[in-house]
């Protein structure tokens, strides 16, 4: 397998706090990976620095086998690297079908803005909002904010994509319907990215883990086995509660 | 932009207006002929502020820096035409690098900035009297026409401006760039992230909202004779075109121009009433229709006034 993203490396710091401290990571090809931590762990801006948000202090990132640091946001997402943010973002004063037509016509390749609402259509069916393509996206409840989000980053043509607690605030059928709908992302061979605080969500889905505390990496490797790392353990329920936990299953 | 519009309309307004200008005493021709001025820097600022959604408050110094090129390059000699050009030519270069400078900020930043280019180019020009006659001002070579013939040829140039600004304010609204201002004026950080070269896109408004500017503000400089720096740069040259963008509906491309045209006559009319109140009254009214009417004119429906009153 090839990787298709590469962090070497990678720090920033916001004023003398390392948000991200040298972290190396690979990300092959179809591939989903979840990237948990406690809150504050650096997960954001994480995602962060590779959409070019902000930039790294050190290290180097290498997309598609192109170096990316340092390239504007616009162009990074034109490469084929889709997010999606914590908080949604729609364009509230458009219709649904028009903030996935922005997808298409500025980073998926759209000839025109009627080329662009064509294929958003096609985006809006996929993740299950057809039937709402005329609707203004500030009246959208939740959940199928999150799925405009999904269709927006889908309109890019994404090779990556990154969904930033893309479960955040739906109940549990909600979610597991996001889970569906990002597994049959993956199945057309986008490599995904999962952020979330809630291990279980991405226990299930990823195939493998990674976990960052204080901006440092410290597991990458199967889920299951990441799970019981004790530094894992440690980071997220403290040091002597993990303590006893050890002493318990030994 | 769902709407298909027909140019049958604006064409038929044009013939109108040209029709106006044969049977109008000099007094309309005037008094239309600033109308057509404020279309002109509505209609530009609407890119910036109407689709972007970035408050500029730089249309005076564009104008008056349009003025001074103009007045200084036909006292130089240069054809009346070429000045004018060259008017249009200035202030977009200017914008584009005064974008470069400053449209990295935003909201009241954005606004400040762009406040102050106007006093610092009425300073400057002040202060080169050698180019400028500084505070004493300018005089402009007198078209020597009969006033009639006169009045009508500053009516059919500002015409001509105004309708290049309609035309470019259709063609931009449909296309890519128009999409993609909107998308920064909603969310500039989504943008981004789907592709939009926000940095470009905000340069290019900028430049739109001054390239036809300028001319218009040297077509005023020839017009009046005599500029002098209070005048061309003065703040309500900004103020006004943001005031009837809004009353008439912000990133629209018929509100900017229902907007001049709602301001100039109510402007008239309570001038001519109230002579000296006038723009204390003028502001209440001002006030009064944006608290009613945040939409603007354009989205004003019989149903929407319906549902406004009915609201709890």
């Amino acid at each position: 397998m090839t990787a298709l993203l590469e962090l070497k490396g990678v720090s920033r710091s916001f004023g003398g706090i390392a948000a991200v401290n040298n972290v190396t990571a690979s990300f092959q090809k179809g591939e989903i990976v979840g990237l948990i931590g406690p809150n504050g762990a650096g997960k954001t801006t994480l995602v962060n620095l590779v959409t070019g948000v902000h930039h790294i202090d050190a290290g180097e990132i290498v997309f598609d086998g192109k170096r990316i640091n340092g390239l504007k946001s616009h162009r990074i997402s034109r490469l084929g690297v889709a997010r999606t943010f914590q908080v949604v973002q729609p364009f509230p004063e458009m219709t649904v079908a028009d903030n996935v037509a922005a997808g298409a016509l500025f980073a998926g390749g759209a000839g025109s803005v009627a080329a662009a609402r064509e294929e958003a259509q096609q985006h809006l069916e996929f993740v299950g909002l057809g039937a709402m393509a005329d609707t203004l996206a500030s009246a959208l409840t939740l959940p199928d904010r999150k799925r405009l989000e999904l269709a927006k980053s889908l309109a890019i043509k994404p090779k990556l994509l990154m969904l930033d607690e893309v479960n955040a605030g739906l109940n549990l059928r909600e979610i597991d319907d996001a889970l569906k709908l990002i597994r049959a992302i993956a199945d057309t061979g986008v490599t995904i990215v999962i952020i979330e605080h809630v291990i279980k969500v991405v226990v299930s889905l990823s195939d493998r883990l990674l976990v960052l505390h204080h901006g440092e990496l410290i597991a990458d490797g199967p889920p299951d086995d990441v799970v019981k790392d004790p530094q894992v353990v440690e980071a997220y329920l403290g040091a002597r509660f993990a303590q006893r936990m050890r002493g318990g299953t030994a | 932009m769902r709407r298909v519009e027909t140019i049958y309309g604006p064409l038929a307004v044009l013939a109108l207006l040209i029709g106006f200008a044969f049977i109008a005493d000099n007094y309309f021709l005037r008094l239309s002929t600033s109308l057509l001025m404020y279309v002109v820097l509505a209609l530009s600022w609407n890119f910036i502020g109407g689709l972007a959604g970035y408050p500029s408050f730089a249309t005076a110094a564009f104008f008056g820096l349009g003025a001074y090129c103009g007045a200084i390059l036909q006292k130089a000699g240069v054809p009346m035409f070429v000045a004018w050009a060259a008017a249009g030519l200035l202030s977009g270069v200017f914008a584009m690098a005064l974008g470069r400078a400053i449209l990295h900020l935003k909201g009241h930043y954005f606004a400040i900035a762009s406040l102050i280019v106007a006093e610092a180019l009425r300073e400057v020009v002040n202060t080169w009297t050698g180019l400028t006659g500084g505070g004493m001002g300018l005089n402009l070579p007198i078209l020597r026409l009969d006033v009639t013939v006169q009045a009508r040829f500053f009516f059919f140039s500002m015409l001509t401006i105004a309708a290049a600004s309609f035309v470019l304010s259709a063609f931009v609204i449909r296309s890519k760039l128009g999409f993609g201002l909107s998308c920064i004026r909603q969310n500039e950080d989504a943008a981004n992230i789907l592709g939009v070269d926000a940095t470009t896109y905000k340069i290019s408004a900028f430049t739109l909202s001054a390239v036809l500017v300028g001319p218009a503000g040297a077509i005023y400089a020839t017009w009046v004779n005599y500029i002098e720096p209070g005048d061309v740069f003065e703040i309500l040259h900004s103020v006004k075109p943001i005031v009837m963008v809004i009353l008439g509906g912000a990133g629209t491309l018929y509100g900017p121009i229902v907007g001049a045209f709602a301001f100039i006559v109510l402007e008239e009319v309570v001038w001519r009433n109230v002579l000296t109140f006038h723009s204390g009254l003028l502001g209440l009214l001002i006030v009064l229709l944006v608290l009613f009417m945040p939409q603007g004119l354009m989205r004003v429906t019989a149903r929407r006034l319906l549902r406004r009153k009915t609201r709890p």
